[in-house]
Parts: structure tokens; sequence; C-alpha cells
């Protein structure tokens, strides 16, 4: 109930009203529906505020129930929108970055990949071999990190708290793989336009071996733990099916179209970054429930692991990052003998790298989805226009046909089975 | 991708199907295609395109080409997933008019593409063109009263200055905010 | 005969007493009860054995007298629930403190309760936009007194990495108590925030160091102050 109820209402407002009190069947009729014909019960709309412990962020979700059965969702967004895209086109490239990284937060590599694949294509400059072998072991670790975080909160909504601590080890073993490559452990920037900004350290490969070890023994027993686990196979098991045209006509894809039936993944259709290099499955689901999707989402990480094996044992050598001194800097030992490289340094470093007038449109696949970055440049050295295509954003368009006619209970478990991430959503 | 002269046929179809005008311009940059068409019949369009194969509409999103006229772009990313090829429809429509067909809602023409529900609520948001026939066009992503589209590039960035002790005084002159030192009185 | 005790380290924070002096509370029960040693302790009473004033003894070395703020003040510096209010990135790094690596259990501020009413912490991880500000503010409203809040993050202290027409810093429309930098700040720094915060509610605000290091006249003092 808004506090602040004018007597003149806003038609937002109107919409927005709490409890109605129209027989119901004036209200499924509205909505499409002629189930009941019981005029003595009546529809309630609940708000999932944006501060709530089972909202995945900050979504508002208005909920109208029948008893226990959602009839209708309405997914009400912004909360956290930060104005990414319009803070980018005031930054030069190398610095639209970090910015463009803070998105879709949990992660982060892909949003750095996304932004500088669009830019090297406009720039048409190669990625060397090694840049792109270790852009992979970072993307896929990332991935692995960001599926380990979905299921310890997933767990934890579903009642499973133990999962939170387990997967949260896990996952501070790959921040501390991160920190050592570069330094930060989360929004590392470590993905620059042409490459990486740093060779991997000494010792990396190692620990990465040992990481790799033993990370497939752990998924066994997070999976073991689960599907032994009565009332989560219960509460996921043929809840909230939807089938693969209707998501499809939605534009949802990532682990939701995969468990629905649908092969779809750009590292396998459309491969970018070196990723037909390698060997991997692509887990693909039957039912298109909340079991399938949290299936999918296990069996990657297998497959995950088995990519950064192979990168790491067929690392080539060579340099981290393009040659090309008008996109990226030059070592620092040529700033002491060579005049040219000062002043690409000089340039690069305060106004930027100038990038073609043009417009392109690169996507890749991040944890949730098809995850696109549209920039056009018009030949200066900031960005006129960046746009992310969420995963999130257009997957979260899934949820009002996933529910409509389940519980409550099935909606959170649904919720947690969408893995949205609301930064990616508000931006 | 189609290549160029792919482009080229597709542009060409399109023009037999839906009349000579439709297509403003086509361009073939970076292996992608992109195809202009006019603003009221991007619905045939994208039909005729789901056609000829591509069903999946990735993304829809807009653009400000501001200084130049017209000033408003919409962008509609299409995929065609059996032959893994993207396609991209864009229209530009002015600023004092930005109107624009809504391809979301089934209408009498042919089954709509839901996935743009949200998307076009965005770009009327964040650049304020105007999608005719869209079910539910509000904002999305900045409050319901707000004023302005922000993403427009005339539109200023914004902020706040950043507070330190020196200017806490002018910022906020009711006196200190912080909690606890107001409340315990403890030293500067 | 008495037993050598050495004295341990001074009160620190913890609510100090007066008649026994200013030992710590442990080593002076435990001398107190080096006095029953005369007396027969299976006893059902054992200090009705002590008499005059050995008995007044006994009763001043087992009594601690503080001030009610100080012992109220070590309570709820030691128990603070958070509340459940992840904003974005650095929701990510608050949940790393509730996990296992860095503990936020070890000082007991594992409670997280989701209901503002029962919470006395609010973290505010990440961009407070001005859609969400409201919010903020009216969650913070419904959070009981004594409450205290931890702006986490740059976005919220400072407006971070993004400053523009979005976003509002935490200090427009809210009182913090302590501002944690970083984007996202590690989960020690966090905790470090945390226990300075719990410092500061045990009222020892910046924990003595002016005495430290010497560093009486160094405060700032700003014009017309």
């Amino acid at each position: 109930m808004s506090p602040t109820e004018q007597p003149t209402m806003s038609e937002y407002r109107r919409r927005e009203q709490s409890i109605t009190l129209a027989p119901v069947e004036e209200q499924l009729g509205a909505l499409g529906d002629t189930g009941t014909d019981d005029s003595t019960h009546e529809l309630l709309t609940l708000n999932f505020g944006p501060h709530h412990p089972a909202t995945h962020g900050v979504l508002r979700l208005l909920v109208t129930l029948q008893g226990e059965i959602v009839r209708d969702v309405k997914p009400i967004i912004g909360y956290v929108h930060t104005g990414i895209e319009k803070t980018a086109e005031d930054k030069s490239y190398w610095k639209v970055i970090p910015v463009v990284e803070r998105m879709d937060y949990l992660s982060y590599y892909f949003n750095a990949m996304a932004f500088c694949g669009a830019v090297e294509t406009l720039l048409e400059v190669d990625v060397p071999k090694r840049a792109q072998y270790l852009r992979v072991i970072h993307l896929e670790l990332n991935r692995i990190m960001s599926h380990l975080v979905w299921l310890g909160t997933s767990a934890l909504d579903l009642g499973a708290i133990s999962m939170f601590w387990y997967c949260f080890r896990e996952r501070e073993k790959i921040l501390d793989l991160f920190e050592m490559s570069s330094g930060q452990r989360m929004h590392t920037r470590y993905f620059q336009v042409g490459g990486v900004i740093e060779d991997i350290p000494r010792g990396f490969a190692e620990k990465l071996r040992g990481f790799l070890a033993e990370m497939p023994s752990r998924v066994d027993q997070y999976r073991d733990m689960l599907n032994g686990n009565e009332i989560v196979l219960q509460r996921l098991r043929g809840t909230c099916p939807l089938d693969a045209g209707t998501l499809l006509s939605l534009g949802v894809t990532g682990p939701l179209l995969r468990a629905a039936g649908n092969p779809w993944d750009l590292r396998k259709a459309d491969p970018y970054s070196s990723y037909d290099d390698f060997e991997f499955k692509i887990p693909v689901g039957t039912a298109g429930d909340n079991y399938d999707r949290f299936a999918c989402r296990v069996a990657e990480m297998y497959e995950s692991v088995k990519i950064v094996a192979q990168a790491l044992d067929g690392l080539p050598e060579g340099p981290h990052i393009t040659e090309d001194r008008k996109v990226a800097l030059p070592p620092r030992h040529e700033l002491a003998t060579s005049m040219e490289a000062l002043i690409h340094h000089f340039k690069l470093v305060t106004e930027g790298m100038r990038v073609p007038p043009g417009e392109v449109y690169f996507p890749i696949e991040s944890p949730r989805g098809e995850l696109g970055c549209f920039v056009r440049s018009d030949g200066s050295s900031k960005p006129a226009r960046v746009h992310m295509r969420d995963p999130s954003f257009v997957n979260l368009q899934a949820t009002a046909p996933m529910v409509k006619g389940a519980y409550i209970a099935d909606l959170i478990a649904t919720l947690a089975m969408l893995d949205p991430i609301l930064g990616g959503i508000d931006r | 991708m189609p290549d160029a002269t792919g482009l080229e046929l597709i542009a060409q179809e399109l023009r037999d199907a839906e009349g000579a005008g439709v297509v403003t311009d086509t361009l073939f940059f970076r292996d992608r295609a992109t195809v202009t068409v006019q603003a009221m019949r991007i619905r045939a369009v994208l039909a005729h395109l789901r056609a000829q194969g591509y069903a999946f509409l990735a993304s829809v999103h807009g653009v400000d080409y501001y200084p130049h006229e017209p000033r408003l772009g919409v962008h509609y990313e299409l995929l065609d997933m059996s032959r893994v090829d993207r396609i991209t429809v864009k229209v530009r429509v002015p600023s004092d008019a930005p109107e624009v067909e809504s391809v979301t809602p089934d209408a009498a023409d042919g089954p709509g593409w839901p996935t743009a529900n949200h998307q076009e609520r965005e770009v009327f948001d964040m650049f304020g063109v105007v999608f005719r026939g869209h079910p539910d066009l509000r904002r999305i992503l900045m409050p319901e009263d707000y004023e302005g589209h922000p993403q427009r590039r005339d539109f200023p960035i914004g902020g706040e200055p950043v507070i330190f002790t020196y200017n806490e005084r002018e910022a906020y002159p009711s006196g200190r905010t912080s909690g606890a030192s107001t409340r315990e009185g403890a030293g500067a | 005969m008495k037993r050598e005790i050495l004295s341990g380290p001074g009160a620190g924070g913890r609510p100090t007493s007066a008649p026994g002096g200013t030992t710590d509370l442990r080593v002076r029960s435990l001398n107190a009860r080096q006095l029953l040693r005369g007396g027969d302790l299976e006893g059902p009473n054992p200090s009705a054995h002590l008499e005059g004033a050995d008995f007044e003894r006994y009763v001043e070395e087992s009594v601690m007298t503080t001030t009610l703020d100080k012992a109220v003040a070590w309570a709820r510096s030691n128990s603070f629930f958070p509340a459940t209010f992840g904003l974005a990135c650095c929701a990510i790094e608050m949940m790393s403190i509730v996990a296992a690596r860095v503990d936020v259990a070890r000082f007991g501020f594992e409670a997280f309760r989701a209901s503002p009413r029962q919470a006395d912490l609010l973290i505010l991880s990440g961009r407070v936009s001005i859609k969400m500000a409201p919010i903020v503010r009216r969650i913070y409203d419904q959070m009981l007194e004594p409450k205290w809040a931890i702006s986490m993050g740059a976005c919220c202290s400072s407006m971070g990495v993004f400053n523009n027409y979005a976003l509002v810093p935490a200090d427009k429309f809210m009182p913090i108590d302590v501002h944690v930098p970083g984007c996202p700040p590690r989960p020690e720094a966090l905790m470090h925030g945390v226990l300075k915060l719990r410092k500061m509610v045990q009222d020892d605000p910046d924990m003595g160091w002016r005495e430290r290091y010497g560093a009486r006249g160094t405060e700032e003092v700003l014009p017309g102050a």
C-alpha cells in the first residue's frame, strides 16, 4: 500500500492497488483465466518489495494471488539503475572497461569481454593467441564462480543453508586465483582492448592445477548433497516448466533455454576467443522445469573445469596483448629507450585510443545467456553509445509465464533458478 | 552473417515484398549486415525476416545520433539460430515525432515478439521513443515520475560533488549527519 | 598465602570497576576465591565461613561496578543484528564475510535479520539509485533505536565510479556512522569497518590513537566550529 495516497491517483498508482475486492471471475477473466467460479474469494496483490531476502537483489514483484496460487506476476525494476551506459559515454575506451564490468556484478570478466570484443571488432585489431587462452581461462573460472554463488544463494532460498558455506569456500579459492593474476578479487579490469593487461605470474599455473584437481570432486559432493535432499527435489522437480518455443519468443537464452531442450550456446555456435580449440559438451535438459535448470548449471561447472584444464595445458607462448601501440600501452622498459613508445604511452593515457566510426554488436555466452555489447563509435576517443544487452533483463520477462498457476514457494524456487542479477537488469 | 551480396538480396526481397520505399539504407560493416527501414513498417519487415529464418530477436536498443538528424534510432538485432546468421534492422526517427510501431503485441498482421516488451519500455524510458501499440508503455528503469530522457546525448550526465570535510558544512548546513558522533558527542 | 597472579592487560573497552582496584576482574575474582580456601568449600554456603573484614574483602573482590551506559554499550556492540540489505556488487562481498574465511560469527554478528524491526545495523552495500533512496530511508526509519549504519563501498559513501544522474550518496538522506572505502571492499576491509563501529559503540571512537602517537593538537579545526 502506498503510504502517500493522493486523492487523484495517476494511472500507474491505480494499477498498483493493493487489495481489490472485485469478484474473482471478473479478475480472472481480465487475466485470461476462466478457472473457478467461487465468488466468495478475492484476489490479493502482494508486494514483494525491493527489500526482500529471497529476491536476488533489489527486485520488486507485484504478485496477484488467489490463496497461495500465483495468478499474475509483474516485475518492477530500476532500483539499482546506475546509468552505466551514460557514464560510459563520458570516458575513454579503456576507462569504460571498469565501468561496464560493474554491470552484471557476478560475471565481470564477461562484461569486459563483450565490450573489449566489440571495440576490437571496430578497431580490427588481432588479439594474440596467448591472450585469447588467458581470456578463456578467466572467463570459465568466472563462470564456475558465478554458478557457485548462484548455487549457494539458491540453496539458501530453498532452505539447504549449508550449501552457502561450501560454495563460498570454493569461491574464495577462485578469487585467490583472480587476485594472483590481477591484484583484485572482483571487478579486476584484467581484460583490456587487444588482450589482457598482464601475463599470469609464476605460481598461477600450479595453483590453478591444484584447484582444477579438486573441483570436480567438490561439485560431486554438492550435487550429491542436493540430489539426496528430498525437500530440494520435491521443490524443483516438475515445478514451473516452460517449453523452448515460448522461451525463444521471450528471448531467453543460456541455461534456461538449454534446460528446456534447445542446445544453443554461443561458445559452440559462433565461437569467439578460441573457444573452438577446446572440447567440451553442452548440458541440455529435457523437461525445462526447475530441476533441469539446476542440473544444467551444475553440469556446466564440470565442463568449465575441463575447458580451463585444456586451456592451461595448451597455453601458447607469445604476447599477452596486441603489439599495436596505438591500442595497447607499450611495455615499460621501452619507455626509457624509444621516443615513439613514450608518445604512444602519453596519448593512450591522456586521450585514449581513437576508434574508427561505426557500430558493432558483439554477443558472447555469459553464465546467464547471451550477453551482447553494442558500441557506436564516432571516431573520437570516447564511445558515442555503449549498450549491454543483458541476459537477465530479457530472461526476467519469462518469470510471469513460468509461475502462473504455481504456488508462492514455487515462485521463490523459480526466481532462484532464473538466476537474475539485478545489476545487469538495471544497468 | 550474410555477406555483402546476401545483404543486398535480402534488401531487394524486402523491397519486393513490402514496397520500394521501405528500405532506406543497407550497410555491410566489419562482416555485419545492417538494413535501415522506415519506422512505421518495422512490424512487416520483422515478420518478413522471421519468415526468412531470423526468428530470434536478440536485442532492441536505442541510439541517439545527435547532432545528425533523424536523431533517434532503434536497432533490432535478429538471429537465425539454424544458420547462425545475424542481421540488424535499424529505424531512424526525428526527435520531434519519435514514433515507431511496437513489435511486441500480437496484432492482426501476425504474431508479435514478446521479448521486445521490456526492451521497448527501456528505449522509451531512456530516449523518449514512443512505441505505438505497446501494451504497457511506461518507464521501467527511472522512477515513474521522472522528467527527461537520460540517455539522450544532450541530457547532462549529472552527479554530486564528493563531500570532504572542507565542504561538509556547505553540503549539509543543518549539522553533522554522522549518527554515532552526534549521539555520543565524541571528539573531533 | 596468596598466589602471585600477574595482572592482566587494561580494560580496553571492557567496563572497568572501582573497589578492588584497576586490575582485571578475573584476576580479582580468583583472588577473592583464595579467601575462601580457609573455609569449607563443599558446604552449602562457603562464604558463610568468612567473617568481618575478610567477608567484606571477598564481596569487594567479586563485584564489578560500572556505569550502566558502558555495560549496555558493551552488550550492544557485541551483538549487532545486521539487516540483510544487499544492493549490488558489495553485497557479494558482504556475503563473503558471512562465509567461512572471514567469519563474522566469530564476533557474534551472524544473525542477519530480514525484518528491519529486528535489526540494528544497516550495512548499505552497493549503489543507491534515486529510485531506491526513499526505500532505504524507509527501512532505516523502521529500525528501532539504537541503530547504526555502515556505508560499504565507494558508491554509497561518495558516488564511487558512477558520479551521475542516477545515484545518491547515502550521506544525503541518512546518517552514516562508518564509511568503508573500496570497490568492492575486501571482506577483511568490511570486517575492519564493522569492528571500528564496534569500538565506536563502546564509546572509544578514535581508539586512543592520539594518546598512543602523541598526536594531541592535530585535531582538525573547521572554520566557524
